[in-house]
C-alpha cells in the first residue's frame, strides 16, 4: 500500500511535467480513436458485405449497364437462391450539396438486404404505387422526409424531372448498415427510359446474387461469368466484399496512410512518456540508492518504476477514453453524414487504444528500469543530475 | 566481547578507463560488538569505501569480509540487500530522505520489507521517531524540517529495524555546530544506551571525540587504533 503511496507521489512530483505527458497520451488516444474511426467508417461497405451476396457487373467497369434478360439466366444456375438488381439513378434535389444514393432497384431488394428493414405496412404501399421510394431514417431526419411526401429530382444521367412519393422509412439493422440511401422502382425508371430513350432502356447496372451457400461463392462466380462470355456484356462476378473492397482500392493509400499515422502517434507518444520516465529516474538515482542500501530488491526497483509509468499511461488513456466518444461525436455532426454514413467508435479501437497506453506504460520503463538495476548503489550515491 | 567486524586483508581498487586505481590495500580490522568506532583521514584516503564495504553496499576487490557472522563478500545481490536490511543501518552525510515521504513514512520504509503488521509497524515507527525526539513531527515532510531534524529522521529510519550495527559517513558534515552535538549526543545515547555498534566516518575531531576508538586512514592503509583518552591527551 505504501508502495501505491509512494508511486501516486512520485507522479505528483513534477505536477507540471506528469500533467503535459498525461496530456501528451490523451491526446494521442483521441487521434487514434478518431482516425481509427474514420478508417473504419471508410471501410465500412466492406464489413458490412454478407458472405452470401454476389455482385455481378460489367467485366469493364460498373458504370456500364447489364441487359435485363441477365435475370433469368442468373436465377436458372444450381446454388442460386435469388436474383434481384440495383441501378445508380444520380439525380440532383434542390442542390447539388444535396448528395445521398439514388438507387433504382428490383421489387424484392428487400429480400436481398433484409438490414434494411421496411415495416410491412409500408413496403405493401411501397410495392403497389409505381413511383414510390422508400428512404432511410438519416435522411428522412435530414431533410425532413415524411411519409407521403413527395421528392422532385432533376435528373441527370436520366434527365428530366422525376417525383417520388415517399411510402417507406428503413431502419438500418446493424451499426454498419448506411441509413443515407433512397430505393425507388426499377420499372418507373424503365418505363420511362422505354418511352423517351428506348437506347437505354431494359439496362440494370448490377445484379445482386443471393446464394444458398456461401462456400459456393467462386464456383457460382465462375458459373455466371462463364454464361456470358463472349457476350456484348461480358460479365465480372465477385462477391460484395471484394465487390466494395474494389470501391476502396482507389483510396487504398490515404487509409494505409492513416493506419500508419494512427500507430506512429502511438510511437511519439511513447517516446513523450520514456522521455519524462527517464528524467524521473536520473533525477532520482540517489534515492534509488537509498532504496537499494535499505534493501529493496530489483523487483522493487522495477515495481517502483513500472508503476509510475503505468499510472501516467493509464491516467492518459482514460481521459483520452472519456474525450473521444464526445469529440468523435461532434466530428459526426460536422461532416455530411452522406459521406461517412456509419461513423461510430469500434470496440476494437476501444481496446486498441488502452492496449497501446497500456504498451506505452510498459515500453516507456523500460530503459529506466534498465539504468536503475545496473547503477550500483555507491554510483548511484555518487551521482549528481 | 565478541568481535562484529571482521576484515581480512582487504583490497580496493577501481577501474577509470583503463587505469586502475587502488584506495584500500590489504586492510585488516576488527571491531567488537557495542564498539562506538569513528574512521579519520584525509579525502581520498578510503574511509567511505571501507564503510561501504563494510555495509555491503559495494564489494572488495580482494579479501574476506565478515559482519555479523555473514561473509558478506560472498553473498549474492538478493541475499546480501535482505543482509543489509536486517542487519546494518545507515546514516549518510545529506540525509537522504526520500522528500515526497513523510518523517513517519521515511522511517517506515525499512519495515515494509518485514513481515510486521500495519499496527506493530506504527508501533515502531512511534517509538523510534521519541528516541530521536521527533514524537512531535512525524507527519512532517524533510523540507518542513531543519538540517538537524533530517539527520534524526535519518538515524530513525537506520536504527528501526534494531540492526547490530550502525554506519554513519560524515552524519555531522552538512550540520551546524548545535545541530553536529545533538545528532552526536544521540549517537552517544545509541551505543551506550541502546548498545548499537557504531562505525563512523568524519573529518571532525570534535565527532571523532564521541567515538570510543579512533581509526585512521592514509593512503589506503589502515592506522594503529587508539583509544580516544590517548588523543584527548594529546589536543
Amino acid at each position: 500500500m505504501r508502495i501505491l503511496k509512494l508511486i501516486y507521489k512520485n507522479t505528483l512530483r513534477h505536477k507540471l511535467r506528469s500533467s503535459l505527458t498525461i496530456l501528451g497520451i490523451a491526446i494521442a488516444v483521441i487521434a487514434f480513436g478518431l482516425l481509427r474511426t474514420v478508417v473504419t467508417a471508410w471501410s465500412v461497405g466492406v464489413e458490412a458485405a454478407a458472405a452470401d451476396r454476389l455482385i455481378t457487373r460489367h467485366s469493364v467497369s460498373f458504370i456500364f449497364p447489364l441487359p435485363y434478360s441477365y435475370k433469368e439466366k442468373i436465377e436458372r444456375i444450381p446454388g442460386v437462391a435469388e436474383v434481384s438488381f440495383s441501378n445508380w439513378f444520380g439525380g440532383v434535389y434542390k442542390d447539388k450539396n444535396n448528395f445521398f444514393a439514388r438507387m433504382a432497384v428490383a421489387d424484392n431488394i428487400f429480400d436481398a438486404y433484409p438490414e434494411y428493414e421496411v415495416p410491412k405496412d409500408q413496403l405493401d404501399v411501397y410495392n403497389k404505387e409505381r413511383n414510390s421510394c422508400v428512404v432511410g431514417k438519416d435522411i428522412a431526419s435530414k431533410y425532413n422526409f415524411k411519409l407521403g411526401d413527395i421528392i422532385t429530382m432533376e435528373g441527370d444521367i436520366y434527365p428530366g424531372q422525376w417525383d417520388f412519393v415517399v411510402r417507406g422509412i428503413y431502419q438500418p439493422k446493424y451499426k454498419t448498415t448506411d441509413g443515407t440511401q433512397m430505393f425507388f422502382h426499377w420499372e418507373y425508371l424503365n418505363e420511362r427510359m422505354t418511352k423517351e430513350m428506348p437506347g437505354r432502356a431494359n439496362d440494370v447496372g448490377w445484379y445482386i446474387i443471393k446464394i444458398k451457400d456461401p462456400s459456393q461463392s467462386a464456383t457460382i462466380s465462375e458459373k455466371v461469368d462463364a454464361l456470358f462470355k463472349n457476350s456484348t456484356a461480358e460479365t465480372k462476378t465477385e462477391t460484395e466484399r471484394a465487390f466494395n473492397q474494389g470501391f476502396l482500392a482507389s483510396t487504398g493509400a490515404i487509409i494505409t496512410a492513416m493506419n500508419v499515422m494512427s500507430f506512429m502517434i502511438i510511437g511519439i507518444i511513447m517516446l513523450v512518456l520514456g522521455n519524462t520516465m527517464i528524467m524521473a529516474s536520473r533525477e532520482r538515482t540517489r534515492e534509488y540508492a537509498v532504496f537499494k542500501t535499505l534493501g529493496f530488491s530489483g523487483k522493487h526497483m522495477i515495481g517502483l518504476i513500472l508503476g509510475e509509468s503505468m499510472f501516467i499511461a493509464c491516467l492518459g488513456s482514460f481521459a483520452g477514453l472519456l474525450l473521444v466518444f464526445p469529440i468523435v461525436g461532434s466530428f459526426e455532426k460536422f461532416i455530411p453524414k452522406t459521406f461517412f454514413p456509419v461513423f461510430y467508435i469500434e470496440p476494437i479501437t476501444l481496446i486498441l487504444a488502452v492496449s497501446a497506453a497500456l504498451f506505452i506504460g510498459i515500453a516507456a520503463s523500460i530503459f529506466p528500469i534498465q539504468r536503475v538495476l545496473n547503477t550500483k548503489i555507491v554510483e548511484g550515491f555518487r551521482f549528481v543530475g | 566481547m565478541s568481535e562484529i567486524i571482521e576484515v581480512q586483508n582487504v583490497s580496493k581498487s577501481y577501474w577509470r578507463d583503463s587505469l586502475e586505481i587502488s584506495v584500500l590495500h590489504n586492510i585488516s580490522l576488527k571491531v567488537n560488538e557495542g564498539e562506538f568506532l569513528a574512521l579519520m583521514g584525509p579525502s581520498g584516503s578510503g574511509k567511505t569505501t571501507l564503510l561501504n564495504l563494510i555495509a555491503g553496499i559495494d564489494r572488495p576487490t580482494k579479501g574476506k569480509l565478515i559482519v555479523a557472522g555473514t561473509d558478506i563478500a560472498a553473498l549474492g545481490e538478493s541475499a546480501l540487500a535482505k543482509w543489509r536490511a536486517a542487519s546494518v543501518g545507515f546514516v549518510f552525510q545529506f540525509y537522504n530522505l526520500i522528500p515526497v515521504l513523510t518523517a513517519f513514512e521515511n522511517v517506515e520504509l525499512p519495515l515494509l520489507l518485514t513481515k510486521l503488521s500495519k499496527a506493530e509497524r506504527r508501533k515502531h515507527v512511534e517509538d523510534t521517531l521519541e528516541i530521536v525526539g521527533l514524537g512531535d513531527r512525524i507527519h512532517h515532510y524533510p523540507k518542513q524540517l531543519s538540517g538537524g531534524q533530517e539527520q534524526r529522521v535519518a538515524i530513525a529510519r537506520a536504527i528501526v529495524t534494531d540492526p547490530v550495527l550502525l554506519v554513519a559517513d560524515e552524519p555531522t558534515g552538512d550540520l551546524d555546530r548545535a545541530s553536529a552535538e545533538e545528532i552526536l549526543t544521540l549517537m552517544e545515547r545509541l551505543n551506550k544506551e541502546f548498545k548499537k555498534t557504531i562505525m563512523m566516518v568524519t573529518h571532525d575531531p570534535h565527532a571523532a571525540q564521541r567515538a570510543r576508538i579512533i581509526r585512521h586512514l592514509e593512503k589506503g592503509d589502515l592506522t594503529e587504533g587508539v583509544e580516544y583518552e590517548n588523543i584527548k591527551a594529546n589536543i
